[in-house]
């Protein structure tokens, strides 16, 4: 058992990306999958203590990264990082993706304001979101959705582990649809689907 | 005449700043909205309205070209202040009449939702950011995991990675040689001997020998006819991911390519 753990320990450093139960169980192959699942869990709690090390889980699978309060000295290891930032139209055509796909580019357009096939294109091209289908409409538009890379790139494990958005009522100018019930209750407006539950699937 | 050229430049500069603030319609909206500090749940569309097309007035004058989307908006409000000015059913009546504002605040929400939702991606990104990983090192692929299954490559994918080979190859060395004029056919030949050594291999290993681009037109073209003649199979890992060409076992004693025209599909 604690060859096993140490075992999955040393693939899971030595993976450049996070690996999953999947690959683990093919590489493990002779090895029960409830061992692997609880080599994982004793490792995770093995993690628990104050080292320089942590073990995350992203994308639906595990990697072991520096601990993020220790960032400031681990960054004086580089020059500088080689990922490009994303602009503000990016995150927010990105938001609109993520928190509604699958969905087509008029409808992102419909919720931004502006026209963003440009923003799209750019998206697509660093494999933040793909074509996941077409819509069943005239014309037939693409549907987008995000990719293992957005989540990688975000540090989520999967899509239902987004931010909610309620949370940042605050940084705001003024409420967020989710309080409109207690602040306008005699306008009571009708926000078909437009509710917390709907725009945040 | 200098002087005046870097003032005016300096006044070209401030324009992405504003740009980038109102990237659209929803986003000028907002920013009046807050400024006056009005309730979006009542918004006074009269006031709004002015001020929208006093900041689009000035977004022409000051030469930006104003895109569409604002002049649909200003439409938009201009219609619905004339809609308030209508005399309405009382609002306690069953089933009043929508105030013709809701459609817009419904919009402008959601707007900011998202505007909200994409802070909050963005401390998330920082976040990820602030827990390295192990630097990517040596390896080229990771063994275990073929983490999407192969999707086989269409055509558009197949030309785009051709065009990368195309590209690289133009900064490579010019070496001036005989031109070689190999004959698709025999192309094939070259090709299908490579793969029965190895199976498979990278589609650009395809273009490994061959210097002109017009030995690589010959290559790509032997590539799609033998796609085209069943006897391989190209796939990719992945969208955009590497393409690799797999020989596939020949349909039983039929002569390899013989047949040029009417392939079974």
């Amino acid at each position: 058992m604690s060859e096993l753990k140490a075992i999955v320990e040393a693939l899971m450093f030595a993976s450049p990306e996070p690996l999953t139960i999947k690959t683990l169980t093919k590489l493990l192959a002779t090895e029960p999958k409830e061992d692997i699942v609880a080599a994982i869990a004793a490792l995770k709690e093995e993690y628990q203590r104050p080292g320089g090390l942590s073990m995350v889980e992203i994308a639906g699978g595990y990697q072991i990264v520096t601990r993020p309060e220790l960032h400031e000295w681990v960054r004086r290891l580089f020059h500088e990082r080689t990922t490009q930032k994303l602009s503000v139209a990016s995150l927010e055509t990105l938001a609109v993706i993520a928190y509604k796909q699958p969905v087509t580019s008029p409808e992102i357009a419909e919720i931004r304001g502006v026209n963003t096939s440009g923003v799209l294109g750019t998206l697509v091209e660093r494999r933040l979101v793909k074509v996941v289908g077409r819509k069943q409409v005239v014309g037939r538009p693409f549907l987008y959705g995000t990719t293992r890379e957005f989540l990688e790139r975000f540090g989520l494990n999967d899509i239902s582990d987004l931010p909610k958005v309620e949370d940042m009522s605050e940084l705001l100018g003024f409420d967020l649809p989710a309080t409109i019930g207690e602040t306008t209750p005699q306008t009571a407006l009708p926000f078909d689907g437009t509710d917390e539950g709907e725009a945040i699937h | 005449m200098e002087p005046k050229q870097i003032e005016f430049e300096s006044i070209l500069e401030d324009y992405p700043v504003r740009l980038i603030n109102f990237e659209g319609p929803l986003d000028l909206l907002l920013h009046l909205i807050k400024k006056n500090e009005m309730n979006v749940y009542d918004i006074p569309v009269s006031a709004v309205t002015q001020q929208y097309l006093e900041y689009l007035d000035m977004m022409q004058e000051m030469n930006l070209d104003v895109a569409g989307e604002f002049l649909v908006m200003a439409a938009t409000l201009i219609h619905i202040k004339s809609r308030m000015l209508l005399p309405r059913p009382d609002p306690t009546q069953e089933d009043p009449e929508e105030d013709p504002r809701d459609a817009l605040v419904r919009r402008l929400l959601e707007h900011q939702r998202f505007k909200a939702a994409a802070e909050l991606l963005h401390e998330k990104e920082i976040q990820r950011s602030a827990m390295w990983t192990r630097a990517d090192g040596p390896v080229a692929e990771v063994v275990g995991e073929a983490p999407e299954p192969e999707i086989e490559v269409d055509l558009f994918s197949l030309m785009a990675a051709f065009r990368q080979v195309l590209e690289r190859a133009r900064s490579r060395p010019m070496v001036l040689l005989p031109p070689e004029q190999i004959p698709i056919e025999t192309r094939i030949e070259q090709l299908l001997a490579r793969l029965s050594e190895t199976e498979a291999c990278g589609f650009e290993d395809l273009f490994a020998d061959v210097q002109t681009r017009a030995g690589m037109i010959v290559t790509f073209l032997a590539l799609l006819e033998m796609i085209r003649l069943k006897v391989v199979r190209v796939f990719q890992q992945a969208n955009f991911g590497p393409i690799r060409v797999y020989r596939r076992a020949p349909p039983a004693d039929a002569p390899v390519f013989a047949a040029t025209e009417g392939s079974p599909e």
